[in-house]
C-alpha cells in the first residue's frame, strides 16, 4: 500500500519537478516567469508530436526542450531584451501556450503512442519501500534525479552559476564586473523554459501517453508557487515537487476507494494546499536573510541606476 | 612621468540635463589625483564614463596613448581601470569569496575554490585586513565592504584605481586606515583617482587636483600651489553660501524626549541600542555618525514608521511610541525622509497632489467624498510662489523635477502644518548649493519661529553651522553630545569612532 | 557601427497612441500564419469576423453581450492594477459572483423584480468580494503573492461551482445534466430588440462611470493612486496600505463578480459549466490595454468582444479550437509589451570606434 503510494507520488510529483527546476533557473537570473503553464503544454504537445512522428521518445523529448526553449525565448527578448513587464509577458506566454497547442494538437487529440518505460535499477530497487518509488522507474525520473544534482553543482561550483545567481541578485554588481547581464539572463529564461517543456513532456510520453488539450491542468501553476517554498533551491525543489505529487497521488486513490466525499472537492485539494504552502512559506522567508534573488522582477538598464 | 589616462573634452547629457561639458585632465603613474567638486558637479558622472557604464556624447579617452572607445564596463576593466562605486557593486547574499571570484577575469567555468581561496587570502594578508572569505557580505560592517571592492580590483591588478568618496561611510580611523594602504599601492606604481569633497582629507593625500565645477574641469593643480582656501574658492567660486542670523531662541522646554530606544531591523541585528535623546523647543540638534548606525532607524521610528522594541518617546509629554505615520504627524512631527524619490513623493503624480499627501483628508482639501479640486489647486499655487519651486506645465508628474525642486516639494509639504518638530535625514544630499543654502534657510527661519529640528547630515560642516548642539551617535547609541562651537573635528570624530567624550559639551 | 539605446527625453502622444493600434495589427498579422498553418485564409476568416461581428444588428448584439462581462471583469483587474496589484483571479470570481447571484435567485423566495436583482447582485458583489479578498489579506498581511493566489484561486472557483451543479444544486427536472434550475422571470434581466442583448451592458456603463468618479474623484481614489504610484510614500504619508490592499482586492473582484451576476440573470438563467470561456483572463488584457483609465477598458472590451464572436464564428465555420482566441491575445500582448519599449526607448545606430 505505501510502496504504491510513495510510486504514484514520484510519477505526479515529476512534471512538476522539471517545470519548478525550470522556474527556478528563471527566477536565480531575476526574471520572473508566469508563462510555465503555457511552456509545460508546449512541451508537451511537442514531445507527444515528436514521439509519433518520428517513434523514438528520445526525438520526443528533445523536441519538447527545443520548443520551450524557442517559446520562452519570446518571454525572454521581451523581458530582457525590451525591458517589458515580467508579469504580463509571462501571462501572455501562457495565454499563447494554451492557445497555440489548441491549434496545432487538434489533429493530435486520440493518437497513441508507447510511452516510457519502467527500468529497474539492480539491487537498489529491491529496497524496501523506497526500491520500487525510485529505483523501478523510467528514464526521465532518472533524469530529473540527475538534474537536480547538476543544477545545485552549476549554481554553486562553476563560474556560469556564480554568474546567474549574481546577475539575479545584483545585476549592476554583475555588469560591473563584466559579465552580460542581457546574455545571462536571455539564457537562463530560455533553458530555463526548455526544461519546463520536459515536465510537460512527462505528461504527454510518460503519465499518460496521449495528447489532451489542456492536460497540465494548473501543475504550472503550482510550480511558481513551488519555487518560493523551494527558497530557490534545487534540492528543495524535489521535496516539494513530491509533496504535491503526494497529494495528488492519496486524492486519486480516495476517488478510487469510491469515497462519498464528491470528486471535485478533492481535486481542490492540490490547489488549496499550494497556497497553503505558499502562505507558510512566504511567512518563513521573512525572518532572516531573504533567499529570493534581489533582483527578481526589475528589468535593468545600465543608464537608469543614478 | 607617463600619463597612464588622458581624457580630452568629455560631453555627457542627459534628459533636461548636461550632467558633464567640458571635461579634460590626465592622471601619471604613481600619481594620487584628486577630483575635488561640490555636489553635482558631475564627479559620479565622469567616473561612470570613465568605467564604460555610460556612453560619452563627445570627446575621447586614451589609456596609456592609446585611444579607448568603452561600450561597457568590460572594456574598462580590460584596461586596466577599476572603481569602487559610493554605492558598493557587491551582491550581499553572497560570501565575500563568491563576490570576489565573480570580479575575477579568466576564471574557469569549473573552478578550483581551494586555489581561488589561497589567492584572495594571500592579498588580505599581504594588507592585513580583517576579511573573512565565507562570510555573507550583507553581514559585514561597510568598512569592511569597502576592503572587498578594493581587493576585488588588486586581484584583477588594475593600474588605476578609482574611489568614489571613499572615506563618505568611514570614520575618520578608518580613513587613516584606508589612505595608509593607498599610498603603499601608490608606491607599487598604481594610479588612484580620489574623489572627495573633503579639504581636509584632499590636503593629506592628494599629488595632483583637478576641480570640477558645473561640469567642466577649471584647473589642475600640483601640490604645492594648492591650499585649502585657494581650492574652496575654486571648488565654490563666486556662489555665495547664504547667510542668516540665527537668534537663539533655544528654550529649555523639552518637546521630544526619547527613553532607552532599542530596534532590530529586518536580519534581526541592532540599529539603536538604548538609544537616549532630548530635543528642546527652537533648537536644532545636529546628529552626526558615520552612515549606517542607526540614524535612519532613529528617523523612521520618531516619524512612526518602524516600530520599537523597547523604549518611549514622548512628543510635548504626549506617548507616540510605536504610533503609525499619521498619528505622529498629527503629534506635530514632520520628517524630510533621506531617500526622496523612493519615500517622499509619489512620482507619477502632480505637484498639486503631491502637495497634499499628507493632509488630503482634512477638510480644506476635501467636500464629504470627493476631493476638492480648486482647494488643492489654490494651495499650489501658494506653496510653488512661498517655496520658488520651479515647476513644469500644470499636471506635470513631480518626477521630472529637479532634486533640488522635488526637496522644496517635500518641505512645503511638510512644513504647510507648521509642526513643532521637524525630522531632516541628509536634507542636502546631492543638492546643488542653491538648493541646499534654501534648505538650510528654511531649517533656521524655522527654529526662529520656535520649531525644533533634528538635523541627521554627514557633512561636519552643515552640522557646525545650523547646529546648537551636536549629538554624536554610534552602532545605535549615543555617545554624547557637544558643543558645535567649541568642539574640534577630531573629538567629533573620535566619538563617531565610539569612544566617549571628555569633558568639553 | 554599433547599435545604442537610449531613452526618450518625452515619449510622443502619438506614438503612445498608436503603438497599442499597431501592435493589435501586427498581432493580427503573426495571427494569419497560425491560421495559414491550420488551413484558413486569414483574408477570409478576418473578412467574417468582422461581418459576424458587427455586420448585421444581431451580430452587433452578440458582440456587445460579450462586451458585458469583459467591462466588469476589466474594470476589476484595471481598478487592482491601478495600485500595482495583480488580480489574476477575475476568471473564479466571476463563478464565484455567479454562485452568490444564483444562490439568491434560486433559494431566497423574493417575489419582486427589483428587490430580487439588487439582492442578487449585492450576492454577487459580496461573494466575489470576499473571495478576492483572501488573496488581498493574505497579500496585505504577509506579503504573499497575490499573483499566485488569486490564479490558483480559479481552479477552486470552478471546481466549486461544479461540484454544486453535479450535486447539491443539479436540477432535480434537468435529466441529470450538471445544471441548475431555470431562474424565474422575477431574477431575469430586461432583453432587448429580441436579441439576448441585456440589461447587464448599461449596468456595466454605469459601473464604469461610477469607477471613473471613484478614481479621479474622490480621496479614496486618491489614495489608491498615491499608493499604485509609490507603496513607501504612501505609508510614509500615514496611509494604511495594507488596509487599502484588502480593500482593493476585495472591490477589484466584487466588479468582477457583477459579471456572474450578470451572465446569470441576463444570458444564462441557470448556473452551469462554462458560464465564463476566460472572459476572466482575457480582462487582464483589457486593463494592460487600456492603461489606467475606466473609458478605456469600454473601448477594448468592444474590440475584444468583436474578438470573441468571430472566434465563436471561426469554430463554427472551420471547427478552429476556441482556445485559438487564447493565443490570439497572447500575440497582442506579446507586441504590446514589445511596443512599449519603443515608445521609452530609440535606438540608434552610431559609429563606433573599437580599441586602436
Amino acid at each position: 500500500m505505501l510502496e504504491i503510494l510513495l510510486d504514484a507520488t514520484v510519477r505526479a510529483g515529476t512534471p512538476i519537478l522539471f517545470a519548478t527546476l525550470g522556474a527556478i533557473i528563471n527566477e536565480r537570473a531575476g526574471i520572473i516567469n508566469l508563462g510555465i503553464e503555457g511552456l509545460m503544454l508546449i512541451g508537451a504537445l511537442a514531445g507527444f508530436a515528436g514521439t509519433y512522428l518520428s517513434g523514438s521518445l528520445l526525438v520526443g523529448v528533445l523536441l519538447a526542450f527545443a520548443a520551450s526553449f524557442l517559446a520562452g525565448s519570446i518571454h525572454a527578448l521581451i523581458t530582457v531584451q525590451l525591458r517589458g513587464n515580467q508579469i504580463v509577458s509571462g501571462l501572455a506566454l501562457t495565454m499563447f501556450g494554451i492557445g497555440i497547442t489548441a491549434l496545432f494538437g487538434k489533429g493530435m487529440v486520440g493518437l497513441t503512442i508507447v510511452g516510457f518505460k519502467r527500468i529497474a535499477i539492480p539491487g537498489l530497487s529491491q529496497l524496501p519501500i523506497v526500491g520500487k518509488a525510485f529505483f523501478n522507474q523510467d528514464l526521465l525520473i532518472y533524469f530529473s534525479f540527475l538534474l537536480v544534482f547538476l543544477i545545485w553543482f552549476f549554481f554553486y561550483r562553476t563560474r556560469w552559476g556564480l554568474g546567474v545567481r549574481s546577475v539575479g541578485e545584483n545585476p549592476a554588481a554583475a555588469d560591473t564586473c563584466g559579465f552580460s547581464v542581457s546574455t545571462y539572463r536571455f539564457f537562463a529564461v530560455t533553458i530555463g523554459s526548455g526544461l519546463v517543456g520536459i515536465g510537460g513532456a512527462y505528461l504527454s510520453l510518460a503519465s499518460t501517453p496521449m495528447w489532451i488539450e489542456n492536460m497540465s491542468a494548473g501543475r504550472g501553476w503550482i510550480a511558481v508557487a513551488l519555487v518560493i517554498f523551494a527558497g530557490w533551491s534545487s534540492p528543495r525543489a524535489m521535496l516539494g515537487a513530491y509533496l504535491f505529487g503526494g497529494i495528488t497521488a492519496m486524492q486519486l486513490r480516495f476517488q478510487a476507494m469510491g469515497t462519498t466525499v464528491s470528486a471535485h472537492i478533492l481535486q481542490m485539494l492540490p490547489y488549496f494546499f499550494t497556497i497553503l504552502v505558499l502562505v507558510i512559506s512566504t511567512l518563513r522567508l521573512k525572518k532572516g536573510a531573504s533567499q529570493q534573488p534581489e533582483g527578481l522582477g526589475l528589468p535593468y538598464d545600465r543608464e537608469d541606476r543614478k | 612621468m607617463s600619463d597612464i589616462l588622458h581624457i580630452e573634452n568629455i560631453r555627457k547629457t542627459f534628459p533636461g540635463v548636461i550632467a558633464l561639458d567640458d571635461v579634460s585632465f590626465s592622471v601619471a603613474r604613481g600619481e594620487i589625483h584628486t577630483l575635488l567638486g561640490e555636489n553635482g558637479a558631475g564627479k559620479s558622472t565622469l567616473m561612470n564614463v570613465l568605467t564604460g557604464l555610460y556612453h560619452p556624447d563627445r570627446g575621447q579617452i586614451r589609456i596609456a596613448g592609446e585611444k579607448i572607445h568603452f561600450t561597457s564596463p568590460r572594456d574598462s576593466l580590460a584596461c586596466g581601470i577599476g572603481m569602487v562605486h559610493q554605492h558598493f557593486m557587491l551582491v550581499p547574499a553572497h560570501s565575500v569569496f563568491e563576490n570576489i571570484l565573480l570580479a575575477l577575469d579568466n576564471v574557469p567555468n569549473f573552478y578550483s575554490r581551494k586555489t581561488y581561496k589561497e589567492k584572495i587570502q594571500q592579498l588580505i594578508d599581504e594588507f592585513d585586513l580583517d576579511l573573512d572569505l565565507s562570510t555573507p557580505v550583507w553581514k559585514l560592517s561597510i568598512g569592511a565592504q569597502q576592503w572587498i571592492e578594493l581587493i576585488k580590483l588588486l586581484m584583477r591588478d588594475c593600474q588605476l584605481l578609482i574611489l568614489d568618496e571613499p572615506t563618505a561611510v568611514l570614520t575618520p580611523q578608518e580613513a587613516d586606515r584606508l589612505f595608509d594602504v593607498l599610498r603603499r599601492l601608490k608606491k607599487q606604481g598604481k594610479s588612484i583617482i580620489f574623489i572627495s569633497h573633503k579639504m581636509r582629507e584632499v590636503m593629506e593625500i592628494s599629488d595632483r587636483v583637478t576641480i570640477l565645477k558645473k561640469g567642466c574641469s577649471l584647473d589642475t593643480l600640483a601640490r604645492g600651489d594648492f591650499d585649502e582656501s585657494k581650492l574652496a574658492s575654486l571648488m565654490i567660486g563666486k556662489d555665495k553660501i547664504p547667510q542668516w542670523q540665527k537668534t537663539l531662541q533655544m528654550s529649555d522646554e523639552i518637546v521630544l524626549d526619547i527613553q532607552g530606544l532599542s530596534v532590530r531591523n529586518d536580519r534581526g541585528l541592532s540599529d539603536l541600542d538604548k538609544f537616549n535623546l532630548q530635543l528642546k523647543k527652537g533648537e536644532i540638534l545636529g546628529v552626526a555618525g558615520v552612515a549606517g548606525n542607526g540614524q535612519k532607524a532613529l528617523a523612521e521610528v520618531l516619524t512612526g514608521l518602524k516600530n520599537t522594541s523597547h523604549g518611549r518617546i514622548l512628543a510635548r509629554e504626549k506617548d507616540i511610541t510605536n504610533s503609525n505615520a499619521r498619528y505622529s504627524y498629527i503629534a506635530g512631527i514632520a520628517h524630510i525622509p533621506e531617500d526622496r524619490k523612493t519615500i517622499g513623493i509619489a512620482p507619477d503624480m502632480s505637484v498639486d497632489e503631491n502637495l497634499i499627501m499628507k493632509s488630503f483628508k482634512s477638510g480644506s482639501f476635501r467636500n464629504w467624498i470627493f476631493q476638492n479640486k480648486k482647494a488643492i489647486r489654490r494651495n499650489a499655487e501658494e506653496k510653488i510662489e512661498q517655496f520658488a519651486i520651479k515647476t513644469g506645465p500644470d499636471g506635470t508628474p513631480v518626477r521630472y523635477l529637479s532634486g533640488g525642486n522635488i526637496q522644496k516639494v517635500i518641505i512645503a509639504r511638510e512644513l504647510s502644518e507648521h509642526p513643532a518638530v521637524l525630522v531632516a535625514l541628509y536634507p542636502t544630499r546631492g543638492l546643488d548649493i542653491g538648493s541646499a543654502g534654501y534648505v538650510h534657510k528654511v531649517i533656521a527661519d524655522g527654529a526662529d519661529r520656535g520649531m525644533s529640528t533634528i538635523l541627521i547630515a554627514e557633512d561636519l560642516d552643515e552640522l557646525l553651522k545650523l547646529s546648537d548642539r551636536i549629538a554624536v551617535m554610534f552602532r545605535g547609541k549615543l555617545i554624547g553630545y557637544v558643543n558645535p562651537r567649541k568642539t574640534t573635528r577630531e573629538e567629533i570624530g573620535l566619538m563617531m569612532s565610539g569612544e566617549t567624550p571628555g569633558d568639553t559639551a | 557601427m554599433k547599435l545604442v539605446i537610449e531613452r526618450r527625453e518625452i515619449s510622443s502622444p502619438l506614438l503612445r497612441f498608436s503603438a497599442p493600434i499597431a501592435s493589435i495589427g501586427v498581432a493580427l498579422f503573426v495571427a494569419g500564419f497560425l491560421l495559414l498553418a491550420s488551413g484558413v485564409s486569414p483574408l477570409v476568416a478576418y473578412k467574417e469576423i468582422i461581418i459576424e461581428a458587427l455586420g448585421s444588428l444581431y451580430g452587433l448584439s452578440e458582440t456587445l453581450v460579450k462586451t458585458t462581462p469583459l467591462i466588469f471583469a476589466g474594470l476589476g483587474v484595471s481598478l487592482a492594477f491601478r495600485m500595482q496589484i495583480w488580480n489574476i483571479g477575475a476568471e473564479g470570481q466571476i463563478y464565484v459572483g455567479a454562485m452568490g447571484a444564483t444562490w439568491v435567485a434560486l433559494f431566497s423566495g423574493l417575489q419582486n423584480h427589483w428587490v430580487m436583482l439588487v439582492a442578487m447582485f449585492f450576492a454577487a458583489f459580496f461573494c466575489a468580494g470576499l473571495w478576492a479578498g483572501v488573496a488581498g489579506f493574505l497579500r496585505a498581511r504577509w506579503q504573499v503573492n497575490e499573483v499566485i493566489v488569486t490564479l490558483l484561486m480559479n481552479y477552486i472557483a470552478i471546481l466549486w461551482v461544479d461540484y454544486l451543479i453535479y450535486g447539491p444544486w443539479k436540477d432535480p427536472k434537468g435529466f441529470n445534466f450538471p445544471l441548475t434550475a431555470q431562474f424565474s422571470d422575477t431574477a431575469r434581466f430586461a432583453e432587448y430588440f429580441n436579441t439576448r442583448m441585456h440589461s447587464g451592458f448599461f449596468l456595466a456603463l454605469f459601473c464604469a462611470l461610477v469607477l471613473y468618479l471613484f478614481i479621479e474623484r474622490t480621496v479614496w481614489g486618491y489614495e489608491i493612486k498615491v499608493i499604485g504610484s509609490n507603496q513607501k510614500a504612501a505609508q510614509y504619508a500615514g496611509m494604511n496600505t495594507g488596509m487599502a490592499i484588502f480593500f482593493v482586492l476585495f472591490l477589484s473582484g466584487a466588479i468582477a463578480g457583477i459579471a456572474g451576476f450578470s451572465e446569470v440573470a441576463g444570458l444564462q438563467h441557470r448556473l452551469q459549466h462554462g458560464i465564463s470561456p476566460g472572459y476572466g483572463y482575457t480582462a487582464i488584457i483589457i486593463a494592460w490595454l487600456a492603461k489606467r483609465s475606466a473609458i478605456g477598458v469600454v473601448i477594448v472590451s468592444f474590440l475584444l468582444g468583436v474578438l470573441l464572436v468571430g472566434g465563436d464564428s471561426l469554430q463554427l465555420l472551420w471547427q478552429l479550437p476556441v482556445a485559438f482566441v487564447y493565443a490570439f491575445q497572447g500575440l497582442i500582448l506579446f507586441f504590446l509589451l514589445a511596443s512599449d519599449f519603443f515608445i521609452i526607448y530609440r535606438v540608434k545606430l552610431v559609429k563606433g570606434v573599437a580599441h586602436a
